[in-house]
């Protein structure tokens, strides 16, 4: 989730019009033929779901000399930090050498499933914590328990919700390595220049829309509302939770985003633009870009936009956790998790090597928290190392609230129509209800369609 | 190939006459050579595009995820669903399909009269001719993430520079209708370049002699333009017309990176529908059936295309 809207496009950016055009509706047309082809299905591969595996848990290696992949979508900054890390990595390792590819996510979780049929697969990669059941169920990833067990890895060394969610159907698939939560930004310039406190962020609905009002006054509109995924969506969803609503009911068999309290969570947030807080129209990455030129006051954006701010110098900015609109506290998260991938030649000692790299960078994340992240482990997010850095340390009560999206298999198609109810109510194309009814009822629809091509 | 070739020559019976024998050996020769050359592209075309259209109807016809084991045969069921209303994919698709019918619509007369008028322009004799050809083609050589992501910022409803020249608050790219102004009008801009060096190819093509001839008889330069220039072009126009009409109805990383659908998914074309589907939610099947049902659709425009233009190239 590190990507902006930006650069998540950018992915997509090759099916240009005219010759590429044809070609990308060709290979469209035959999808799949050339990844089909290969593809074996990979039945009876040691490590695939359901079957125990031998080997090291990763405390240590000991085996020959192995060079390892290690595919991951840090396009941002934090790719610096993970090259670091990697390179840390590899000059205390005698025995272990370990090459790194970046891809943008959206190319990423296209080129990793049909990379691992066809055994050309990493063998190591970081994915986000809802693509985690989706991946298992499609046999990308393999089980690895036994990396938790040897590192001696339990749910208390965790928030709960970090822990469990890197499993599917009972089995550990991931290891969490960060949380990187929905935070306020806020510009301290625009602030002082009407007249706020601005080392007093607000915290409570009532706080909120006083300053805004405030603003408003002074003919700043202070909160843009994005009708985007980044970040309108994730907004969006901090609020529904913080309501009292969920984006789906418990089995995650049915879409409840448009609930009562969802449909007041979206309410208040299109009333922004009524009111006059947000101008309408907001494009992507415009809410933060006017936070930046000092056009917006307050931007709910990720953690992951610390370092880019960090970066400029134009203006003073503040950071914090994002104020209770609703009854309870809640925020947006999502969680960078190690995962094994399935290998059509199994190697014992590159499994074994893999275990002790992700171990290994699993004590660094401290070091990996510089790049915008909450560490995922409780001991090292209460360090005095992640406590130096200031204004990640200051989102670390949003830890014990926050909220990811479910860890379902095929979840991602569900979200889509989350994003897309959000987009249209937010452009005022429809009312906040009708828009979340439609999206919901599709969503219930694919939801059970996933339910019976992945089994429940 | 040329081993065949030779053995089915010689195993004529009519080879009793050596000089015809002669002949019809240097033809059979030539053929293959052809076939030769043909060879390297034939195998590109089977290997690319007609073994995995074959193969793309076969998943058409299953639930397909290459990552799954389990493929049901589904018969025509994914067709079926693309016209039953209230079926998951109905809606969707059929808005996407219109989103690409729009967007040709209104794109494809502008490629074709602009980069004309362009061509004409650019096709008489003027200081720093070659400066301007250059100019007007120079957009087509960026990738549509440049050009997306350029006309994203720029014509941002908020902070865009286009309306804070114009003073106004237009929803370049995120209401409609102006996201369609918006789409054709970045798209006009970046491929007008390459349908106007088309049309300059057509120009030159078209003898002096014959305005020559016109001008003799007293023709204005409309008249020149409509009976010696257009018929002349006709070649060229039926080219750039059917390549047009594909390619827009292949438009997909322009909404992508500019409107991302917005409002909604008002702007999401089929091809960005069928990336969503196959790639994204690994509904393989589905996808290469709504692909089919696309290819059918512009296969019949072309047609009727090819019959109009011919009939009308016939007349004139």
């Amino acid at each position: 989730m590190t990507t902006t809207p930006l650069q998540s496009s950018l992915a997509f950016g090759g099916g240009a019009r005219g010759a590429l055009g044809r070609r990308t509706f060709l290979a469209l047309a035959g999808a799949g033929l050339s990844l089909a082809a290969c593809g074996g299905g990979g039945g009876g591969s040691a490590g695939q779901a359901g079957q125990p595996d031998k080997g090291t848990g990763g405390a240590d290696y000991t085996g020959p000399a192995v060079t390892l992949a290690f595919w991951n979508g840090f396009t941002g900054g934090d790719g610096d930090v993970i090259k670091k890390i990697v390179n840390e990595f590899n000059a205390q390792a005698p025995n272990v050498k370990v090459t790194m590819n970046i891809y943008q996510w959206a190319d990423f979780f296209q080129k990793l499933p049909a990379a691992v049929s066809t055994g050309r697969g990493p063998d190591v990669a970081c994915m986000h914590i809802d693509d985690i059941p989706t991946n298992a169920a499609r046999n990308v990833i393999v089980p690895i328990d036994q990396v938790a067990a040897a590192l001696s890895l339990k749910e208390s060394d965790f928030s709960s919700a970090v822990w469990q969610g890197g499993t599917y159907k009972g089995q550990r698939f991931g290891i969490p390595l960060d949380i990187h939560p929905l935070a306020l930004y806020w510009n301290k310039d625009v602030l002082s220049k009407a007249g706020l406190d601005a080392e007093k962020p607000p915290t409570t609905r009532d706080e909120y829309e006083g300053v805004l009002a405030e603003l408003k006054g002074k003919g700043v509109q202070g909160f843009w509302v994005s009708p985007f995924q980044f970040t309108g969506a994730f907004t969006y969803m901090s609020l529904m939770w913080q309501f009292g609503a969920d984006a789906f009911d418990q089995g995650v068999t049915k879409a409840t985003f448009d609930s009562p309290e969802a449909v007041e969570a979206l309410q208040w947030m299109v009333s922004m633009t009524d009111k006059g807080y947000s101008p309408k129209n907001v494009g992507q990455d415009a809410d933060y870009i006017a936070l930046k030129n000092g056009k917006n006051a307050f931007n709910w954006n990720g953690i992951w936009q610390i370092n880019d701010l960090k970066a400029q110098d134009k203006i003073e900015w503040g950071v914090g956790p994002v104020p209770q609109i609703g009854s309870r506290p809640g925020v947006w998260g999502n969680s960078h998790q190690f995962v094994q991938l399935r290998q059509t030649k199994p190697d014992q000692n590159k499994l074994d090597a893999s275990r002790y790299f992700i171990n290994w960078v699993s004590q660094k994340s401290a070091e990996w928290a510089t790049s915008g992240k909450i560490p995922a482990k409780l001991s090292v997010a209460e360090s005095p190392e992640f406590k130096a850095l200031k204004e990640e340390y200051s989102l670390a009560p949003e830890a014990e609230y926050v909220h990811f999206p479910p860890a379902t298999a095929g979840i991602a198609d569900a979200l889509t129509e989350l994003y897309n109810a959000v987009n249209s109510a937010v452009l005022l194309k429809a009312s906040p209800q009708q828009a979340l009814s439609d999206g919901a009822k599709k969503a219930t629809q694919i939801l059970q369609d996933n339910l019976k091509k992945y089994g429940g | 190939m040329s081993t065949g070739t030779r053995t089915e020559a010689a195993a004529l019976p009519g080879a009793a006459a050596p000089s015809r024998g002669a002949a019809r050996k240097g033809r059979r020769s030539s053929a293959a050579v052809a076939y030769l050359f043909l060879a390297p592209y034939l195998v590109l075309f089977l290997g690319f595009i007609v073994a995995p259209a074959v193969f793309g109807i076969w998943i058409s016809l299953h639930d397909y995820d290459f990552a799954l084991f389990d493929k049901p045969w589904v018969g025509l069921a994914n067709y079926v669903d693309l016209v039953t209303p209230g079926s998951r994919d109905f809606g969707d698709f059929w808005q996407s399909m219109g989103a690409t019918g729009i967007f040709t619509l209104f794109s494809v007369p502008c490629l074709v009269v602009f980069p004309l008028l362009v061509a004409l322009l650019l096709n008489r004799a003027f200081p720093g001719r070659t400066v301007f050809r250059a100019i007007f083609f120079l957009p087509y050589v960026l990738g549509v993430a440049v050009v997306g992501l350029l006309f994203r910022y720029i014509l941002d409803p908020n902070i865009g520079v286009v309306n804070y020249l114009i003073d106004q608050q237009i929803p370049w790219t995120t209401d409609l209708p102006w996201v369609w102004v918006s789409l054709v009008g970045m798209t006009v801009w970046w491929t007008l370049g390459f349908n106007a060096l088309i049309y300059l190819a057509g120009l030159t093509d078209i003898s002096r002699e014959l305005y020559e001839a016109a001008e003799m008889d007293g023709a204005s330069k409309w008249q020149q333009f409509w009976n010696v220039t257009l018929p002349g072009l006709s070649p060229v126009l039926v080219f750039v017309i059917t390549t047009t009409i594909l390619s827009s109805a292949n438009m997909f990383g322009q909404y992508l990176l500019v409107t991302k659908g917005a409002p909604g998914t008002a702007t999401r074309t089929a091809i960005g529908y069928i990336a969503d589907e196959g790639l994204r939610s690994f509904r393989m099947g589905s996808a290469a059936a709504m692909s089919y049902v696309l290819a059918v659709v512009l296969l019949l425009i072309s047609l009727i295309n090819f019959r109009l233009l011919r009939d009308r190239g016939a007349s004139s």
